[in-house]
């Protein structure tokens, strides 16, 4: 499968756009239009690094490149300049597709580049599989990067159905991560139109939006709906189908959405940039089917040590990198990282096995904040975990025990301090938002921290 | 202090913190028009339910969901009401 001739072959383009926040364009002109051979040409077969700004200029690349370059290598917006020089070297670029808002100016300065409005006019001649290289909501350091095949991503798409007429696709999300890239895929293969979010758009600039290019489909993580659901312009948004992924759905935020949204389809998503998409569940409850656990139609679902384990055509085939880990066990198993509890006929999430916190889809490293948290002189150890929260899903929690000797008349005081002193340090969504003074923490037998929830 | 004002100097608090310009705390401010973003958002919750042992927002009905300062504000009175009665 080639996106763009899945496009051009679907035909009915008449009508369809893409907007974002700047402009509208019409679908048809995107992947109709003049081509430029020398274009294709630079760029057939090549490893290339996909750094722009907008989601526009994105998806007209990747409509473009798609079967016509090796791999392409999706920079997500906002990265600093360390971790794009991290996945244009871990994905091997020999061509960067930029904007200056994407790439400045003298990064990277031994790829060679094309500018992104060019690139958007190549196109595939013979078609080659193209290796969609995504990376990964990163916790410390860089970001991994995920190769995907498109087929393996639109794995989770019925690409057979006919869209319903008058669907308009949009996401919270940006396409460069999986799951907005899920949408993005939806959409092209549906085809339907698309409306783009931006990162710098506020709430409710982009809810108006949506509401007036009256969007029917749409998207967003747990945490992006719970901002939605206090903002008085949601209410212009009339969707037949409402999807949250990228965190755990609570009971709350489906009853809000299911009073906010009465007509609409809800589905809540498992997915992951490393394991796909796992199954959605449209019961509008937490957690999912015990019946979901097994073998299915091209997916194949297992509990093990707690933990949840995909395997499918869906999930990533390698991660990338010079010396990448395996992504799958041998028996082609993902390991999820997830922990889950059954409780008579469902199961449940109960968070990450590494102890990672999902700050609203912003990952936080536990040992991260805590090597921040024990430099505070009256701190003798600290365990730093995920305290549950209606907004984010979770903030930072530390629970500190303190140096002998410590003064502490006043625990407000210096549970401020200590707050104080991470502030400095840390990104914002990693610094506690509590701490609570313990006696002790528990250890292991191996001596090391118990993260696990009790 | 009143359930108001704590509500109004946890908002000051946190937005100073989170080095966000405010304009003048009001009951009819609408928060989401403001550089209050979600963490923002986040964070004075969870220092709201350290204050009153309340977290209104995890058993709320659609018709609750604050937009103004002043819906907050009323949020964490019916709690307070709730848990004395």
């Amino acid at each position: 499968m080639i996106l763009r001739e899945t496009l051009l072959a679907a035909g009915g383009l008449e009508g369809l756009f893409l907007s974002d926040p700047r402009e509208k364009r019409d679908l048809a002109g995107i992947v109709g239009g003049p081509r430029d051979a020398s274009v294709s040409e630079r760029l057939a077969g090549k490893r290339v690094l996909l750094a722009v700004g907008g989601q526009m200029a994105a998806a007209r690349a990747m409509l473009a490149l798609d079967g016509l370059v090796a791999r392409l290598a999706l920079v997500p917006p906002g990265l600093a300049p360390e971790h794009v020089a991290r996945i244009a070297s871990d994905s091997e670029a020999e061509i960067a597709v930029c904007d200056a808002d994407g790439l400045p100016e003298g990064d990277l300065p031994g790829l060679p580049r094309i500018a992104v409005e060019a690139a958007a006019q190549a196109a595939a001649e013979k078609g080659q599989e193209t290796e969609w290289a995504l990376a990964t909501s990163g916790t410390t350091g860089a970001p991994k990067l995920v190769a995907h095949t498109l087929d393996g991503l639109a794995g989770g798409i019925n690409t057979a159905a006919a869209p319903e007429p008058g669907t308009v696709w949009s996401t919270f999300y940006d396409i460069r991560r999986y799951g907005g890239l899920q949408v993005f895929l939806r959409a092209m293969l549906a085809p339907a139109s698309l409306v783009l979010s931006d990162r710098h758009e506020p709430v409710r600039d982009y809810l108006i939006r949506a509401s007036e290019r009256q969007v029917t489909h749409i998207l967003g993580t747990p945490s992006h709906w719970r901002l939605a659901l206090m903002s008085n312009a949601l209410s212009r948004l009339a969707p037949r189908y409402v999807r949250l992924s990228g965190e755990i759905a609570d009971q709350t935020v489906l009853d809000l959405l299911r009073a906010a949204f009465p007509e609409a389809r809800m589905a809540h998503a498992y997915a992951s940039t490393e394991g796909g998409v796992g199954f959605t569940v449209e019961d509008g409850c937490e957690g999912f089917p015990a019946a979901l656990i097994g073998a299915r139609a091209g997916i194949e679902i297992a509990v093990r040590d707690d933990a949840l384990y995909v395997r499918s055509g869906r999930t990533g085939r390698r991660y990338l990198g010079a010396t990448p880990e395996p992504l799958m066990a041998e028996d082609g198993f993902v390991d999820t990282g997830d922990l889950v509890e059954r409780r008579g006929e469902r199961y449940h999430f109960l968070g990450r096995r590494s102890g990672v916190i999902n700050v609203g889809g912003a990952k936080v490293q536990p040992e991260e904040v805590e090597a921040v948290v024990n430099l505070h002189s009256s701190v003798s150890m600290s365990r730093v975990r995920a305290r549950p929260n209606p907004i984010l899903g979770a903030v930072v929690e530390a629970e500190v025990v303190l140096r002998a000797g410590t003064d502490a008349t006043d625990p407000a005081a210096l549970k401020k301090a200590i707050i104080a002193h991470c502030r400095p340090r840390l990104s914002g969504h990693k610094v506690p938002a509590s701490v609570r003074f313990v006696e002790d923490l528990p250890l292991t037998s191996g001596g090391k921290l118990v993260r696990r929830m009790p | 202090m009143s359930l108001r004002s704590t509500v109004h100097a946890e908002i000051a608090a946190v937005a100073a913190e989170q080095e966000k310009r405010m304009p003048p705390i009001t009951d009819d401010l609408v928060m989401l028009e403001t550089e209050f973003d979600s963490l923002c958002f986040a964070l004075l919750v969870a220092r709201m339910e350290d204050l009153t042992g309340a977290d209104p927002f995890s058993e709320m009905e659609a018709d609750d969901l604050p937009v103004t300062v002043g819906d907050l504000v009323a949020l964490y009175d019916r709690a307070a009401a709730k848990k004395a009665a």
